[in-house]
C-alpha cells in the first residue's frame, strides 16, 4: 500500500533535530526507514512530520574508546559487520548484525533505529541487553545515558522521552577469555527470528566462570535468561550446562504467532541457549 | 565505481552466446541465452505499471475487511470533493453494467454457478473483496481518499472449514448452499479390488491454500478512444480476457483491444478475468479517461486467486508383494467465495492422474467442490496435477512403509514398463510414450541412493539428534492442453488450439506472432530457434510477437504448460506453409519443378546443379512481386493452427535428501537430483530454468508456503513476512538431469516442462522428511512441514 500524506525535514544538526521533535508531538524520527516506512505503507502509523536524522554526522561512526566501543545510532548494519572495532571490540553484535534480514536491508537499516524501534523480535536489541550496554539519548537538555536494562520498557516501547533522539550506544568491552555467539532460529534465510539467542561467555578451567544471555522474541522485550546465567556459573561443559540451559525459559512469556506458540518457543529457547553457550564456549 | 551502462550490459548478454557456436548446427537443443534477457535484466521493461498514458488517473479500491456481511449502506460522498480525486464509487453505481465474473469451466450437472459482481453491491463473502473504488490524479490521493469513504456492514457468519461448511447446519455462504459440485468417475471394479485385499492404505492428506506470488504483482490500465477501448493488463490471456469483458460488459468485441505487455510471472494466477480489469473498462468508459490501477502486496495476498486447498481422502488396496489393485479417491476441494474462471476445474484436472505412473485394475475418483467465505482459488502451476501426484507419492511411500519394502521398489512392481506403450490407464488416459526405468535409473545414481541410505542407517544406530530421510517421487503429468475435442467432453468454455503465423519481411528477416501469451518462460527466443532450423535463417534474423489482440488476433494464451507443446507446435506448422510457397517461388525462378528442389540451409537448390534461392532472395522476390508464378499472391507468409489430438506426457525421478533436526523440527534439504523427460528439447537452458524454478515453488509448498485464515475469516498471512517465500539461501544446489523420450504426439516430439519440477518436488521432500521420522512413530507430517509441524509431531509420537 502507499503511505499517508506527512510533512518530511532533514535538520542539520542533533539539536535541530529534537527542536522539530519537541515542536510537534506527531513527528517521528527516519532512520533507515526499514521499519517505519513498512508501518506507513501498511497505514499503522500516521506522523505528521518525518524528522531524517540518517544523515546527522554526530550520530555516525563507530568509535573505540578504550573501555568501550561507540557506535554512532545511524551506524548502518553493513558498517557494523564490516567495522573491525566492532568484530575486535563486541564481536557478538557483528554476529547477530550479519544475520539481519538481506544485504539491501541491511546497507540501509540502522543499529540506532534497531534500537529504538525496540521489536523483541530484532536480533540486536537482545545483543545490546547481553553486552550492558548503554544508551545515549540527545534532546534539546543535552545527553542522557540509559542502561540498556532500563531502556526497553515494552513492545516496541523505550525509555526515549518526546523529543528525545538515540544517538549512539555504548557497549562495554569485556576483557580477554570470553567468547561469543548468536543462535538465530528462523525458517528461512531473511525471515526475522522465531527465538534468538545471544551469548557470552567466559570459560575458566574447562567449566564456564561466568555467561551473559539475551533473547530474543521471548517476550514483549528482549529478556536476560537471568535463572540459566546464574546456574551456568561453574557449570562444567557437558550435563551441567545441559541442565543449567533447562533454565533459560524462566521468567519469559512468548508470544503466540503463525511461526511458533509459546510452548514450542520455550523449548527452542532452552535447545538454542545451550547451543549458543556450547558455540560461545567453544565446544559446539 | 564507473556506472554501469546498461544499454552496454544489453548488448553484451545478447552477443555472448554469438560466440564459439558453430554455424549451420541445428538450433533445436542448443542452449541459447534467452533473447528477452538483456532487456528484462536491465529493468528496459514495459511492466503495466510502467506504461502511462496523457490525463491518466489512477483507481483504488475499498476492500471489505468483513470475509461475510451484508452491505447495509456505502457513502462514497466523503471522497468526493478532497484534493485531486475524480469520482468515487460504490458496487451499486455499476450494478447494472458490471456483469458477473465468468466461470469457464462449469464441471457438472449439478453445478452451482452464483452470480459473482466484480464490485460487491449488498453482501461481501470474503475479506479482501472491493466494496468501493475511488479515482483520482494520483495514486497517494486515490489511497487517501479510500479512508473517507463509509461502509456499513451487517455481519453473517464466516465459513472457513470446508467439513463444517457440508453440515447440515452450516451458515450458508450462497442461498443455495455450500456445495458447489459433485463429481463422481468409475473405472473398473472398484469393490472387487478391495474385498479382501490384503493391503488397504487408508490416509487423508491435506493441500494447504497457496499464494501465488508472481514477482509483478497484477496492475491494469484501461483507456477509451470514443467507442473503443484498449485495456493493458498483466495477464496470462489477453485473448481469453478480450473475448470475456466482450460477454461481460456488452462492449461490441472489435471495440476492445487487449495488451499483455511486459508480464513478470503468473503461475496461473493471471490466468483470470478479475473484478479490477472488468471495473478499469468501466471506470475508463463511464470518465472518458485513461486509469490504471496497480496492486500492492498486502492487497495481492488476499485478492489474487489462491491455489490448491483440498482435503484427500485416498484408499489404496493392494497385493502382499505391493501389487495395486485398485485406487480409491475422495476430494473435498475448497473453491472460496465464487466459482472464478477455472475454479472448478482444477481439481478435475487432477482426477486422472491420481492413478499416475502405475498399473492398477479398478479406480474411482470423487470430488465434492465447497463454498467457503475465502478468497476464490483457481490455477496455480500445475492446477490439480500437484495435488494428484502428491496423494499417490505419499501414499506409495506408505504402501512401502506398510509392506517393509524399498520405496522405489514398490514403484518398480506398478509402473507401467517402457516397452507397453502407448498405454491406456485406468483413468482412461493413453500415455503415447516414457521410459520411467531409465530416468529412475540415471536418478538414483546421481543421487548416491545406497550410500544415503547407509548414512541414515548409521544415524538411526547412533541416536544421532540430526536425522536423515530418503524422499522418492516419480511422476507424470499431462500437458499440452489440450485437445478441443476432449476439452469439449469435458465441459471447458473454449477449445485448446493453438495459432501462429510466420511472415518473411523484404529483406529477408522473420516476423512470428504467436498466439501464445509468455510471462517468463522465454518464449521469443524458443520460437526464434524453431524458426530458425525450419526456415535455415539465422536465430537473429527471427522477431517474435505477442501477446497484443490487434497483432496476434488469434490465440489461446499460455497456461498448462501448453505453449510449446501446441503453441510452438503452430509456429512450426506455419513454417512449413511457408516454406511450399517459397518452394513454388523458387522453382517458378529458377524453371524447374517444385518436386526437383532441395531445401538446405535456407536454400532450395535445383537437385545435381548449383543453381539456388535462398529463402531471402525469395522474401524479396515475393515482395517485389514483378515475376511471380501464376495465381500467386504477393506475400511469403502463412498461418497454422495445430489442435493436438493427445496430451503430452511428460515425466520423471525426483530424489530429496532431507537433515531432520529432531530437537528443534527443522528441515533442512541436504541433496537433490531432478531427472525429467519432457521429450525433445529445443532450449536446455530455458527447460533447466523452469525446473530449478518449478523445484523451488514444489519445496515451497512442501516446507515454507501457507494461506492461513483464522475462524473468523481473517487472511493472517498478508505480508511477507508471515507469508514465508524461500530463496536461493534456503535451497540446495539441484542436480538435475534428463532422458529424452520424444512425444509421439506432436510433429516436435515436445512434452511441456512448465510445471514438472512443482508437482513432482513436494512429494519428494515430503516423503523424505516422513522417512526421517518413521523410526520415531511418526507417519505424516501436514504441510507446510514447518519446525514446529515436525517438531510437534515427534512430541505426539513420544519419540
Ligand atoms: C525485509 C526486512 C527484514 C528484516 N529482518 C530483520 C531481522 O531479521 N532482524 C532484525 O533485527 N531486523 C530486521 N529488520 C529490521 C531492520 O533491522 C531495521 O533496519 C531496524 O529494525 C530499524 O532500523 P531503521 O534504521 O531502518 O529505523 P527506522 O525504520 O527508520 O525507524 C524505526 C523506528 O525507530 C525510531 N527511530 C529510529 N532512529 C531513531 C533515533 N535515532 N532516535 C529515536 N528514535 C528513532 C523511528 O522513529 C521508528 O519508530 C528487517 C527489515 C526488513 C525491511
Amino acid at each position: 500500500m502507499i503511505p499517508a500524506q506527512f510533512d518530511y525535514v532533514r535538520p542539520g544538526s542533533l539539536a535541530e533535530a529534537c527542536a522539530e521533535l519537541a515542536a510537534d508531538e506527531d513527528a517521528k524520527v527516519l532512520a533507515g526507514g526499514q521499519s517505519l516506512l513498512p508501518l506507513l505503507r501498511l497505514r499503522l502509523a500516521y506522523p505528521s512530520k518525518l524528522v531524517d536524522v540518517g544523515r546527522l554526522p554526530e550520530l555516525s561512526g563507530v568509535h573505540d574508546r578504550g573501555d568501550h566501543v561507540y557506535i554512532g545510532a545511524m551506524t548502518t548494519h553493513d558498517e557494523v559487520i564490516r567495522s573491525a572495532v566492532v568484530t575486535e571490540g563486541c564481536p557478538l553484535l557483528a554476529l547477530a548484525t550479519a544475520t539481519v534480514a538481506d544485504p539491501a536491508v541491511r546497507h540501509r537499516g540502522t543499529l540506532g533505529g534497531s534500537l529504538a524501534h525496540a521489536d523483541p523480535a530484532g536480533d540486536l536489541p537482545a545483543v545490546v541487553l547481553a553486552l550492558d550496554g548503554v544508551l545515549v539519548a540527545g534532546s534539546e537538555e543535552g545527553e542522557r545515558e540509559i542502561p540498556a536494562a532500563e531502556f526497553f520498557v515494552d513492545y516496541l516501547e523505550t525509555a526515549l522521552r518526546p523529543g528525545e533522539v538515540l544517538a549512539g550506544v555504548k557497549i562495554p568491552k569485556l576483557g580477554p577469555g570470553w567468547g561469543f555467539h548468536y543462535e538465530k532460529f528462523h525458517r528461512t534465510a531473511q525471515a526475522w527470528a522465531i527465538v534468538g539467542v545471544a551469548a557470552a561467555v567466559r570459560r575458566a578451567d574447562g567449566a564456564i566462570a561466568e555467561a551473559r544471555i539475551g533473547l530474543t522474541n521471548m517476550g514483549a522485550t528482549p529478556l536476560r535468561a537471568a535463572a540459566a546465567e546464574s546456574a551456568l556459573r561453574g557449570a562444567e561443559l557437558g550435563d551441567q550446562v545441559r541442565q543449567a540451559c533447562e533454565m533459560a525459559d524462566e521468567g519469559t512469556s512468548p508470544p503466540a504467532d503463525l511461526h511458533a506458540q509459546p510452548d514450542y518457543r520455550r523449548h527452542l529457547a532452552r535447545v538454542l541457549t545451550r547451543r549458543a553457550v556450547l558455540a560461545a564456549a567453544g565446544s559446539p | 565505481m564507473s556506472e554501469i551502462d546498461v544499454g552496454v550490459v544489453a548488448e553484451q548478454i545478447a552477443e555472448s552466446d554469438q560466440i564459439s557456436e558453430p554455424s549451420g548446427a541445428p538450433e533445436l537443443g542448443r542452449p541459447r541465452r534467452r533473447k528477452e534477457d538483456g532487456r528484462l535484466l536491465t529493468g528496459r521493461t514495459r511492466w503495466t505499471d510502467n506504461l502511462s498514458r496523457p490525463g491518466l488517473l489512477y483507481v483504488t479500491f475499498l476492500r471489505s475487511p468483513m470475509a461475510h456481511a451484508r452491505i447495509t449502506r456505502v457513502d462514497v460522498s466523503g471522497a468526493i470533493g478532497l484534493p485531486g480525486v475524480v469520482a468515487a464509487f460504490s458496487g451499486r453505481d455499476f450494478a447494472d453494467e458490471q456483469g458477473s465474473l465468468p466461470c469457464g469451466w462449469p464441471v457438472s450437472e449439478d453445478i452451482v454457478i452464483p452470480d459473482h459482481p466484480p464490485m460487491a453491491v449488498s453482501e461481501v463473502r470474503y475479506v479482501g473483496e472491493a466494496v468501493a473504488c475511488v479515482v483520482a490524479t494520483d495514486r497517494y490521493r486515490a489511497a487517501d481518499a479510500l479512508e473517507a469513504i463509509d461502509v456499513e456492514y451487517e455481519p453473517l457468519p464466516a465459513v472457513v472449514d470446508m467439513r463444517e461448511a457440508l453440515s447440515p447446519d452450516s451458515p450458508k455462504v450462497h442461498p443455495e448452499g455450500n456445495k458447489a459440485f459433485s463429481v463422481k468417475i468409475e473405472s473398473g471394479d472398484v469393490e472387487a479390488a478391495f474385498r479382501d485385499a490384503p493391503v488397504v492404505i487408508d490416509r487423508t492428506y491435506v493441500q494447504q491454500r497457496l499464494i501465488p506470488t508472481a514477482m509483478e504483482p497484477r496492475a491494469v490500465m484501461a483507456e477509451t478512444d470514443g467507442d473503443s477501448y484498449t485495456v493493458w493488463s498483466a495477464t496470462q490471456i489477453p485473448h481469453i480476457l478480450r473475448v470475456m469483458l466482450a460477454v461481460i460488459t456488452g462492449i461490441p468485441e472489435h471495440k476492445i483491444r487487449v495488451i499483455a505487455p511486459d508480464v513478470g510471472g503468473g503461475f496461473g494466477s493471471k490466468l483470470q478475468v478479475t473484478a479490477e480489469e472488468v471495473l478499469c473498462l468501466l471506470l475508463a468508459r463511464r470518465l472518458g479517461k485513461p486509469v490504471k490501477w496497480t496492486e500492492s502486496r498486502s492487497e495481492g495476498n488476499m485478492t489474487v486467486h489462491h491455489g490448491r486447498d483440498q482435503i484427500q481422502h485416498v484408499r489404496l488396496a493392494a497385493d502382499a508383494d505391493g501389487r495395486i489393485r485398485g485406487l480409491r479417491v475422495d476430494l473435498l476441494a475448497d473453491m472460496g467465495a465464487y466459482l472464478m474462471l477455472v475454479t472448478p476445474g482444477v481439481p478435475l484436472l487432477g482426477a486422472a492422474l491420481f492413478n499416475a505412473i502405475y498399473k492398477m485394475d479398478a479406480y474411482e475418483f470423487g470430488c465434492t467442490g465447497v463454498f467457503t467465505t475465502k478468497m476464490p482459488t483457481d490455477a496455480y502451476r500445475g492446477a490439480g496435477r500437484p495435488e494428484a501426484t502428491f496423494a499417490i507419492e505419499r501414499t506409495m511411500d506408505e504402501l512401502a512403509a506398510e509392506l517393509g519394502l524399498d520405496p522405489m521398489e514398490v514403484r518398480r512392481r506398478n509402473w507401467i514398463r517402457h516397452d507397453e506403450f502407448p498405454y491406456t490407464t485406468v483413468s482412461g488416459l493413453t500415455y503415447d510414450s516414457g521410459n520411467y526405468e531409465a530416468a529412475t535409473d540415471r536418478a538414483m545414481a546421481l543421487f548416491g541412493y545406497d550410500k544415503l541410505r547407509a548414512e541414515q542407517a548409521d544415524r538411526r544406530d547412533r541416536g544421532d539428534p540430526v536425522q536423515l530421510g530418503i524422499g522418492v517421487s516419480t511422476y507424470t503429468e499431462m500437458c499440452g492442453l489440450a485437445p478441443s475435442r476432449l476439452l469439449g467432453e469435458a465441459r471447458y468454455a473454449v477449445g485448446g488450439w493453438e495459432h501462429g503465423s510466420v511472415r518473411m519481411l523484404p529483406t529477408g528477416k522473420v516476423e512470428v506472432i504467436t498466439g501464445t501469451s509468455p510471462h517468463g518462460q522465454g518464449h521469443v527466443t524458443s520460437w526464434s530457434q524453431i524458426v530458425s532450423d525450419a526456415l535455415g535463417v539465422p536465430f537473429d534474423d527471427v522477431t517474435v510477437l505477442h501477446g497484443d489482440t490487434a497483432v496476434a488476433h488469434k490465440g489461446m494464451d499460455t497456461y498448462g504448460s501448453r505453449s510449446l507443446v501446441v503453441g510452438g507446435v503452430a509456429v512450426l506448422k506455419a513454417c512449413e506453409k511457408v516454406k511450399e510457397k517459397a518452394r513454388r517461388l523458387a522453382a517458378h525462378l529458377l524453371e524447374c519443378s517444385p518436386d526437383d528442389l532441395e531445401f538446405h540451409a535456407g536454400a532450395f537448390q535445383v537437385k545435381g546443379t548449383e543453381q539456388r534461392k535462398t529463402i531471402q532472395e525469395l522474401a524479396y522476390a515475393a515482395f517485389t512481386a514483378h515475376d511471380l508464378p501464376e495465381g500467386a499472391e504477393a506475400r511469403l507468409d502463412s498461418d497454422a493452427t495445430f489442435d493436438p489430438e493427445n496430451y503430452s506426457f511428460p515425466h520423471g525421478t525426483h530424489l530429496c535428501a532431507v537433515e531432520v533436526d529432531t530437537e528443534t523440527g527443522m528441515v533442512k534439504i541436504r541433496s537433490y537430483v531432478a531427472v525429467d523427460d519432457v521429450g525433445r528439447v529445443v532450449n536446455p537452458l530455458i527447460v533447466e530454468g523452469q525446473v530449478h524454478g518449478g523445484i523451488a515453488q514444489g519445496v515451497a509448498q512442501a516446507l515454507f508456503e501457507e494461506a492461513v485464515y483464522d475462524a473468523d475469516g481473517n487472511l493472517l498471512t498478508t505480508t511477507m513476512a508471515d507469508y514465508l517465500l524461500p530463496s536461493a539461501a534456503d535451497l540446495p544446489a539441484f542436480v538435475t538431469d534428463r532422458t529424452e523420450t520424444p512425444a509421439t504426439s506432436n510433429p516436435l516430439g515436445v512434452k511441456g516442462v512448465g510445471e514438472a519440477g512443482t508437482i513432482a518436488s513436494t512429494p519428494a521432500v515430503v516423503n523424505a522428511v516422513v522417512d526421517a521420522l518413521r523410526p520415531f512413530g511418526v507417519a505424516d507430517v501436514r504441510m507446510p512441514c514447518t519446525p514446529e509441524r515436525v517438531w510437534r509431531a515427534l512430541e505426539g509420537a513420544g519419540r
